[in-house]
């Protein structure tokens, strides 16, 4: 009823009608709503994949003309000892961050999955990690770890758990890479315990009610009802994680810039470091580009197997 | 009575089990708050209980902050490129999902796979010749290069989400505005949009959290304090050479996020349906 009173001017002219003619057509509408998109993505997003994919065969440097240089700078990296650390430390992040991400968040999912009191403000106090910018939080975390004040090695002390002083966080290496592990865990774990406790809430209660039928014990429970059940949701979310974990940069970089002694570089931060600080663009862009094979083997898994009904 | 009394017991467990969770998630706020507001006598003196303040809060770190720094123009710029940056990604967002969830044109099929590939593209993959085309577009150096690049992580993310929720308007309440006379554009306006709002409000709550949030991009983009956002700003200008003015920059962190903070007090449920619509939708 509204609809019909709806109407484009009193006497639209012919050219007017053209035009909405066109834009009734499927054909025509379709591609003007994706052409603002399109060229954006053209312009910003694939122009500079080409130009990475060009910098990183070149020997490109701050201000001065590069040459091609094929793939020697791929090769060439592998010569330097901080790039062969940051390729470790990248799997070792990872791996650690993302397994620990997984346990926590299902333990965590399935405590947010019960009769809670105060619901609500716990699923907010929770997810609140997530949504506050990575750069300022992980200042306090600075902050936490300092080598003189540190909050972590008081209490740990005080509670009887650590000799005096305490480790120094971010002067050892080993110590720097749990350090930077830890506030990795603590910033993506929201995301891993809402996606999955979504993932739980979907699981019919009647498979609960028919195991316990025949006997199954809680963990029986678990381990052949949920489990299984949540496999499709667990596949995407450790897909997602394993892409930005491995990417990360604001973590690394407020907290120990590489250190000490690149035993905490990724890939992000060297890029900066060897691409805008030496001015070493040509580098610079093969380092990111070991970025590459981790993200187009997530891609296509995602592609293939997770996302096969959609597209 | 023993009936009654294991649920009970069982509840008082669980709350207990997500007590480290909830220490965990929240004691860097509580301590970052905390050392904004103590005294620098207090806060460098090694004796005293960190936990707690003794000595008497002080705002003089958030005074410092305000007045010595370009705090305010930073957060100035923040809201200038976040508010920008989400208007714009949300508008092409919009459009280009509806025409995703709806239309059948030639190269649908492979557009949509190409936002849903650039979605999973990370920043740090790119910012290195993103600099550079920054620099030939004559933005070097200026917070316009993030109005612009903003859009790129943006508009996959909206798309992505504003797809999953056209799909849930029902076509026929579509086709029967048409029927009665609408062009496509007026029945998007009319009826598929005001239909779509809580997508549309979930798309820009996103829009504004990761812009505001973003780093590397404003980090490599920006290099003069004027055109600096809150995170690079607080992150780059309150540390000279060895001097941390510790509790100024925990007062920046805090100011940084107040924000977002306000947002997701308000629209914590969208948050919560975002995040899972984005991953699994």
């Amino acid at each position: 009823m509204a609809v019909g009173s709806v109407r484009v001017g009193a006497t639209p002219s012919r050219a007017g009608l053209r035009v909405r003619e066109l834009l009734d057509r499927e054909r025509f509408l379709g591609p003007a709503f994706v052409t603002p998109a399109l060229l954006l993505l053209l312009v910003l997003v694939a122009y500079p994949f080409v130009m990475a994919l060009y910098f990183a065969m070149s020997n490109a440097f701050i201000g001065r003309p590069s040459h091609f240089i094929g793939t020697r700078n791929f090769v060439a990296l592998w010569d330097s000892d901080s790039f062969r650390q940051t390729f470790q430390n990248a799997f070792v992040f990872t791996g650690s961050a993302v397994g620990s991400k997984l346990v926590l968040g299902i333990t965590l999912a399935l405590l947010l999955n019960e009769q809670l009191w105060f619901k609500r403000l716990i699923r907010g106090a929770v997810l609140l990690p997530w949504v506050i910018p990575t750069a300022l939080s992980t200042l306090g975390w600075w902050w936490m770890f300092n080598s003189l004040y540190s909050v972590v090695n008081w209490s740990g002390i005080a509670l009887g758990l650590m000799d005096p002083p305490g480790p120094n966080w971010l002067g050892q290496k080993y110590y720097a890479m749990t350090a930077v592990i830890a506030v990795n865990v603590w910033r993506g774990l929201p995301f891993f315990a809402i996606c999955i406790l979504a993932g739980l809430v979907s699981i019919p209660k009647e498979l609960y009610e028919a195991a316990e039928a025949d006997g199954a014990s809680a963990s029986a429970r678990f381990w052949n009802v949920t489990l299984p059940l949540l496999k499709p949701v667990l596949a995407i979310v450790v897909l997602f994680s394993t892409i930005f974990t491995f990417s990360d940069f604001n973590i690394v970089y407020v907290l120990t810039n590489g250190g000490p002694i690149n035993s905490t570089h990724l890939f992000a931060t060297l890029t900066r470091q060897v691409g805008l600080e030496s001015g070493q663009i040509g580098q610079g862009a093969a380092i990111s580009l070991y970025l590459f094979p981790v993200l187009a083997i997530v891609v296509w898994i995602q592609l293939r197997f997770v996302r096969r009904q959609v597209y | 009575m023993a009936v009654r009394r294991r649920p009970l017991l069982a509840k008082v467990l669980m709350h207990v089990g997500l007590a480290p969770f909830l220490l965990f998630a929240l004691f860097p706020f509580y301590h970052m708050t905390l050392t904004s507001l103590k005294t620098d006598r207090e806060l460098y003196d090694r004796a005293a209980v960190p936990l707690v303040i003794r000595q008497g809060p002080t705002l003089e770190h958030y005074q410092k902050l305000i007045w010595e720094t370009a705090f305010m123009t930073w957060t100035k710029n923040s809201l200038m490129v976040t508010g920008m940056a989400t208007t714009i990604s949300v508008v092409i967002g919009t459009i280009a999902a509806y025409a995703l969830a709806r239309l059948k044109f030639f190269g649908v099929g492979t557009f949509g796979t190409g936002i849903f590939v650039t979605y999973l593209v990370p920043t740090s993959l790119l910012f290195l010749p993103l600099a550079q085309v920054v620099h030939w577009l004559g933005l070097a150096d200026s917070k316009w290069s993030l109005v612009v690049t903003y859009p790129t992580f943006l508009v996959p993310f909206c798309t992505w989400l504003l797809i999953g929720y056209f799909r849930t308007v029902p076509k026929e309440v579509e086709e029967c505005a048409m029927v009665d006379g609408a062009t496509r554009i007026q029945a998007l306006w009319r009826i598929v949009l005001p239909m779509a709002v809580p997508g549309l409000v979930c798309a820009a709550l996103f829009a504004f959290t990761l812009s505001w949030n973003e780093f590397i991009y404003a980090l490599t983009f920006t290099s003069s304090s004027d055109q600096f956002t809150a995170s690079v700003g607080v992150t780059q200008e309150l540390i000279r050479g060895d001097i941390y003015f510790w509790g100024s920059l925990m007062a920046g962190a805090v100011l940084g996020s107040v924000p977002i903070v306000i947002l997701y007090v308000f629209f914590l449920d969208y948050y919560v349906s975002g995040l899972t619509a984005g991953a699994i939708k």
